[in-house]
C-alpha cells in the first residue's frame, strides 16, 4: 500500500483529463487543497468542474484556475470574493449551479455513501426546487437532490499517517471529509505526514479507505477576513 | 426614537433563552452575540463549529479558525468542531433552537428574501436556505423599510425567495411582529413609534 507521492504532480500523474468533474474540500480559503490546486493549473487541463463551496479569490485557491480558463462550470453555495469568477459568469464563459450549502455537503457526503438521491426541505418554494422531483412526507413537502459521484477529490487535512488516516484542524475540516469521500480516487495533502501509531485511532476525523494518494507540503494557508479585537477593550 | 442597530440586536437577543444553541448571520444578527448577557448560548458556525468565540486579539489570528463570513475568531472551552455535512446535519436536523438573520423582503405569510435580485450581481445563497429550513425558529432583523422608504414587510415577495413560510419574528427599527396564520402581529413598538406608524411604514398585513 504505497499513497505517499513525493509531490502534487506526481500525486496527480494519470488522474487529470479535460471535462472531468473533481471535488474540493475548504470553506473560503480555509482548509484549501492549494498544492493541488497549483498542479492542476499546471498540469493544463481544461474544461473541468468543480464542486466545491466557494471559488477562491482572484489568486488563490480554484481562483488561480480561473485566471487560466481552466474551469467550464462551478457547483456552488457562494461565490462573492472573486471578480476574475464575477466577470468570466456575466460574459458566459463559465457555468453556475447554485446549491444551498447544506444540499451541496449532503450531495457530496451521500455520493460517497453510495445514495444517489435523497429528499430535503432546504430549497423547498424557490428557484433551487425548479425542475426536481417534490415528495411529500408525513405532510410535509421535500425535494429530491442527487448524490454527488466525482471523477477526483482533493483535499486538505493536517496530519495524515502513511494510510491515509486523517485528522484536521479546527474549521479548516469543513467540505473536506464528505469531498474526500465522493471522488471514484481521492488526493489529499496534508502538513504533516506522521508514523504509523502517532494518532489515537479514536481520533481520526477521516479513514485512510478514502484516500489514494497522499502528499506532505508547504502550505501559505492565507486569511480572507482578518479580524481582531483590541486588547484594552477585552 | 426608533431602535439602532444595537437596539435591534438588543431585542433580538431577549428571544434567546438559556441553553439554545443558536446560528447568527451576518450584519446586525452578529451584534447579538453581545447581548446575550448570563445566558448559556451556544453560537453554531455552520462552516463547522459550535462554540464560537469573539474575534482574536491582535498577533492570534489562526487561519485554521474562522467564521462562516471568513472572519478569523476564537474557540471556547466548550468548542466542538465537525465537517459540513455534519454542521448541515444539526441545522437540517432541526437541533438548532434559532436563526437570526437579516433580510431584504418578508412577507405576511413568513416567506423570506434575502438572497438574490435579479439583474444584479448574484453571489449565491450560502447556508441560508438550509437555515431557515430547518432551525426551530427563524427570527428576521432587518429595517422595517429600504433606502427609498419602501416597506420591506409585504404582502407578497418581490425578489426570489430563500424560504417559503419560514420567518418566526420579525425586529425592525419600528418594532417586533409575530408571523401568524392571518397576518403580521404587532409584539412590541420601538419608544416612542406608535402602532400606527408601523401600520403606515408596512405594507403587509398587520392583524
Amino acid at each position: 500500500m504505497k499513497k505517499i507521492f513525493p509531490n502534487a504532480t506526481e500525486a496527480l500523474d494519470g488522474l487529470l483529463r479535460d471535462d472531468m468533474l473533481i471535488a474540493a474540500g475548504g470553506f473560503g480559503l480555509c482548509g484549501i487543497p492549494e498544492l493541488l490546486l497549483a498542479a492542476i493549473r499546471d498540469s493544463g487541463v481544461k474544461n473541468l468542474t468543480f464542486a466545491s463551496n466557494n471559488a477562491g479569490v482572484d489568486d488563490f485557491g480554484i481562483g488561480i484556475l480561473l485566471q487560466t480558463r481552466q474551469v467550464r462550470k462551478m457547483m456552488s453555495s457562494y461565490v462573492g470574493e472573486n471578480d476574475e469568477f464575477m466577470r468570466q459568469y456575466l460574459s458566459g464563459e463559465l457555468e453556475i449551479e447554485f446549491n444551498p450549502q447544506g444540499t451541496l455537503a449532503e450531495r457530496m457526503r451521500a455520493g460517497g455513501c453510495g445514495i444517489p438521491g435523497f429528499y430535503t426541505k432546504t430549497g423547498v418554494g424557490t428557484q433551487v426546487a425548479e425542475g426536481k422531483e417534490h415528495k411529500e412526507f408525513d405532510g410535509e413537502t421535500y425535494i429530491m437532490e442527487k448524490g454527488i459521484f466525482a471523477d477526483l477529490s482533493i483535499v486538505k487535512a493536517w496530519k495524515a499517517d502513511e494510510t491515509g488516516n486523517a485528522i484536521f484542524r479546527k474549521t479548516a475540516r469543513n467540505f473536506n471529509p464528505p469531498a474526500a469521500m465522493c471522488g471514484k480516487v481521492c488526493v489529499m495533502e496534508v502538513e504533516e505526514i506522521v508514523p504509523l501509531g502517532t494518532l489515537d485511532p479514536d481520533h481520526i476525523h477521516l479513514p485512510g479507505i478514502y484516500v489514494h494518494r497522499l502528499i506532505q507540503g508547504e502550505h501559505e494557508k492565507r486569511i480572507e477576513q482578518r479580524t481582531v479585537r483590541k486588547k484594552e477593550t477585552a | 426614537m426608533p431602535w439602532d442597530r444595537n437596539q435591534m440586536a438588543e431585542r433580538a437577543a431577549q428571544e434567546l433563552e438559556d441553553g439554545m444553541y443558536v446560528n447568527l448571520g451576518i450584519g446586525i444578527p452578529t451584534l447579538v452575540a453581545n447581548y446575550v448577557g448570563d445566558k448559556d448560548i451556544t453560537l453554531q458556525s455552520e462552516n463547522g463549529m459550535l462554540g464560537m468565540g469573539p474575534f482574536p486579539f491582535e498577533g492570534d489570528e489562526d487561519p485554521d479558525l474562522i467564521n462562516a463570513g471568513k472572519q478569523t475568531i476564537t474557540e471556547l472551552r466548550r468548542t466542538a468542531y465537525f465537517d459540513s455535512a455534519q454542521s448541515f446535519g444539526m441545522i437540517r436536523g432541526g437541533k438548532i433552537a434559532a436563526a437570526i438573520l437579516g433580510a431584504m423582503e418578508v412577507s405576511e405569510k413568513g416567506d423570506l428574501a434575502n438572497w438574490m435580485i435579479p439583474g444584479k450581481l448574484v453571489k449565491g445563497m450560502g447556508g441560508a436556505m438550509d437555515l431557515v429550513a430547518g432551525v426551530g425558529r427563524v427570527i428576521v432583523v432587518m429595517d422595517h423599510t429600504n433606502k427609498h422608504g419602501d416597506s420591506k414587510l409585504l404582502k407578497e415577495c418581490t425578489l426570489p425567495l430563500t424560504g417559503k413560510g419560514v420567518v418566526d419574528l420579525i425586529i425592525t427599527n419600528l418594532g417586533v411582529l409575530e408571523v401568524s396564520h392571518k397576518g403580521l402581529h404587532i409584539v412590541e413598538c420601538a419608544p416612542d413609534v406608535t402602532r400606527d406608524d408601523i401600520h403606515a411604514a408596512t405594507e403587509a398585513t398587520i392583524v
